[in-house]
């Protein structure tokens, strides 16, 4: 009894006291930094940027609930693996998204399988896992209105980004 | 400085109040016990009386409107329409009992409250209509600003008194709200009132559990642009990072002794469930496959742990010994079942079965392996149990945006909270304050 009324009068004191814990996005770092013209030429920053590059193109496509990747993507993958495998400074970020159906967690899961998926294409030719780190934002990032397939399709992706970029 | 002290101030009276409130034990007598036939399954017929406020000449009517909510949820009971009668009684004496067995009350509650320099005391009783003998009568108080506090206090006790099943109305819930593009951890009483936000942020928040002892919530949040599991005090707001590793930490889930937690790490392949202390050292993989494992919860016991997979080629609900071996496959009807959760006694799991394109909570009972469906979808998700097993939190999405219900386990009455935000998900109950 005593310790059920310090329980409650300590989370009242949280409660009734106390205002929420609020969290800022980091502010992005600004000015030039030191290495920004090594970076441009070690990475190959502008064939990333060049539209007309294959390596401009950073999402790839899945089935509801699959997570292999489609013969049309394999020159997209074909052609970022080659690129991080040319680039020892290069680091890839693979996050993996799902539609809005189903659990959070489940779907955090399945857009991580489809990181790795698409990881273990690459890893064949040649890119290295230190080069490559797979995450996911599940379901977070999907349409919440989708009504069809054409547009649950669109959420069911991986994205890559590289840093520095 | 001086805001600081008022402050300290207002806490250090919420303290004197509380301890008051709770020093006033309610006296209670039983004289006899109402006879519910079917076990339950039936509902009881109640009428809730408007408790009258003393010195005010108008009945106060929100007292009774919260309990008489507050019994309707819970599944038990079918709250009577009181307003047209002609007599409202507020004490025995004037109880008009054809009138009450007109509408075919079984039991009635009843009673009177004043305000006193800040300090609310309330005297009620609970009656049984036909046997015209009382089943409980209190006296109840607190501070004023505990209002609502106090009316779900006389629910749990109806609801006790007549069921024999603890009452969940003095209980918390948590939900993650998402408002113009801001995601929030809200904890908020049982019937969705007293809204207070743990944590905001501008990125998703998902997954928040409560510790067994309700002082500490674990959530997983995406302010660092990847999924990081924290945890944090109810009491003091201070959070600690439990699992920040390569790649996604996420689903967090206590073990009944709060001392562990099972997470998911996936470092560079696939979601797997680990054990870690609640201090975030001993870390240890509990499965190893190359599929997802994902969604662990403890059972009561702490013995197993139940988690999704789909190591079968879908998700489906897998059960594995907390200290290892190879798991055991319990889901086998639907295309697919995801998102379990226990009841308190450990007998039945619920979980999300996608059948058709429709996802519904189900209760599957782990003895006689029986499923029942008690939602309709198509898109219900994170079944949450009370914390005496009797009704079930969880939400779904209404063109787009998500909403909080809860459903009696036995699937009869549904009930919807009335948040405002622009998307509401991920509900879990708090336990009983021990």
């Amino acid at each position: 009894m005593k310790k059920s009324l310090l329980l409650a009068t300590l989370l009242s004191l949280f409660l009734l006291g106390c205002s929420s814990t609020p969290i800022n996005d980091a502010p992005k770092p600004s000015g030039p930094s030191s290495s920004a013209s090594d970076d441009e030429k070690d990475l190959d920053l502008a064939s990333l940027r060049d539209p007309n590059n294959i390596l401009s193109k950073r999402s790839i496509y899945f089935d509801y609930d699959k997570d292999v990747v489609k013969a049309e993507y394999k020159d997209l993958v074909a052609a970022h693996a080659k690129y991080v495998a040319s680039h020892p400074k290069a680091k890839m970020t693979l996050t993996g998204n799902t539609d809005d159906r189903g659990s959070r967690e489940y779907n955090l899961s399945l857009g991580q399988k489809r990181s790795v998926s698409v990881k273990k294409s690459m890893n064949v030719l040649g890119a290295q896992d230190t080069q490559i780190e797979t995450v996911s934002f599940g379901e977070e990032r999907a349409d919440t209105n989708c009504k069809d397939d054409a547009c649950y399709g669109k959420d069911r992706r991986v994205d890559i980004s590289y840093e520095k970029e | 400085m001086k805001k600081y002290n008022l402050s300290i101030l207002k806490i250090f009276k919420a303290f004197i109040s509380l301890l008051l409130f709770s020093l006033i034990a309610p006296h209670a007598f039983a004289i006899e016990t109402i006879e519910i036939s079917g076990g339950g399954t039936k509902q009881i017929n109640i009428a809730v009386m408007p408790y009258k406020e003393v010195g005010n000449d108008k009945a106060n009517s929100l007292m009774h409107q919260i309990i008489a909510a507050d019994l309707y949820r819970s599944g038990f009971f079918r709250p009577l329409e009181v307003n047209g009668l002609i007599n409202k009684p507020f004490v025995l004496s004037e109880i008009n009992y054809p009138e009450m067995t007109a509408i075919e009350a079984q039991v009635m509650t009843l009673g009177q409250f004043e305000i006193n320099n800040n300090r609310l005391k309330v005297n009620w009783f609970l009656v049984d209509v036909n046997k015209k003998t009382i089943l409980t009568t209190m006296e109840f108080s607190g501070p004023a600003a505990q209002y609502r506090a106090i009316a779900h206090k006389i629910s749990d006790t109806i609801y006790e008194k007549l069921t024999g099943i603890p009452g969940v109305f003095s209980t918390k819930i948590s939900y993650i709200s998402k408002n113009k593009g801001r995601y929030s951890l809200n904890v908020a009483d049982a019937d969705g009132f007293n809204i207070q936000s743990v944590v905001s942020s501008p990125q998703p928040i998902i997954s928040a559990r409560w510790s067994p002892d309700a002082t500490k919530i674990a959530y997983v949040s995406f302010e660092k642009k990847k999924p990081i599991i924290y945890i944090q005090s109810l009491v003091t707001g201070q959070r600690t990072v439990l699992a920040n590793f390569k790649g996604n930490n996420s689903s967090p889930s206590w073990s009944p002794d709060g001392r562990r937690l099972a997470i998911v790490l996936t470092y560079n392949a696939n979601s797997q469930i680990y054990l870690i202390d609640a201090d975030g050292s001993n870390l240890k993989p509990l499965t190893q496959s190359t599929h997802i494992d994902t969604e662990p919860v403890w059972s009561p016991d702490g013995k197993s742990i139940y988690f999704t997979s789909d190591r079968g080629g879908r998700p489906q609900i897998y059960k594995v010994s907390s200290t290892g071996g190879e798991p055991q496959r319990l889901s086998f009807e639907g295309n697919q079942n995801l998102n379990p959760n226990v009841s308190p006694d450990g007998k039945i799991l619920s979980y999300v079965t996608q059948d058709e394109g429709r996802f519904r909570v189900v209760l599957h009972d782990l003895q006689t392996g029986q499923i029942t469906k008690i939602t309709d979808g198509p898109f219900d998700e994170a079944p949450k149990f009370s914390p005496n097993g009797h009704v079930i939190l969880y939400s779904h999405k209404v063109r787009g945006s998500g909403e909080l219900s809860t459903v009696s386990i036995d699937g009869v009455v549904h009930q919807s909270f009335n948040i405002q935000a622009d998307d509401i998900r991920e509900p879990a109950w708090g336990p009983f304050a021990k």
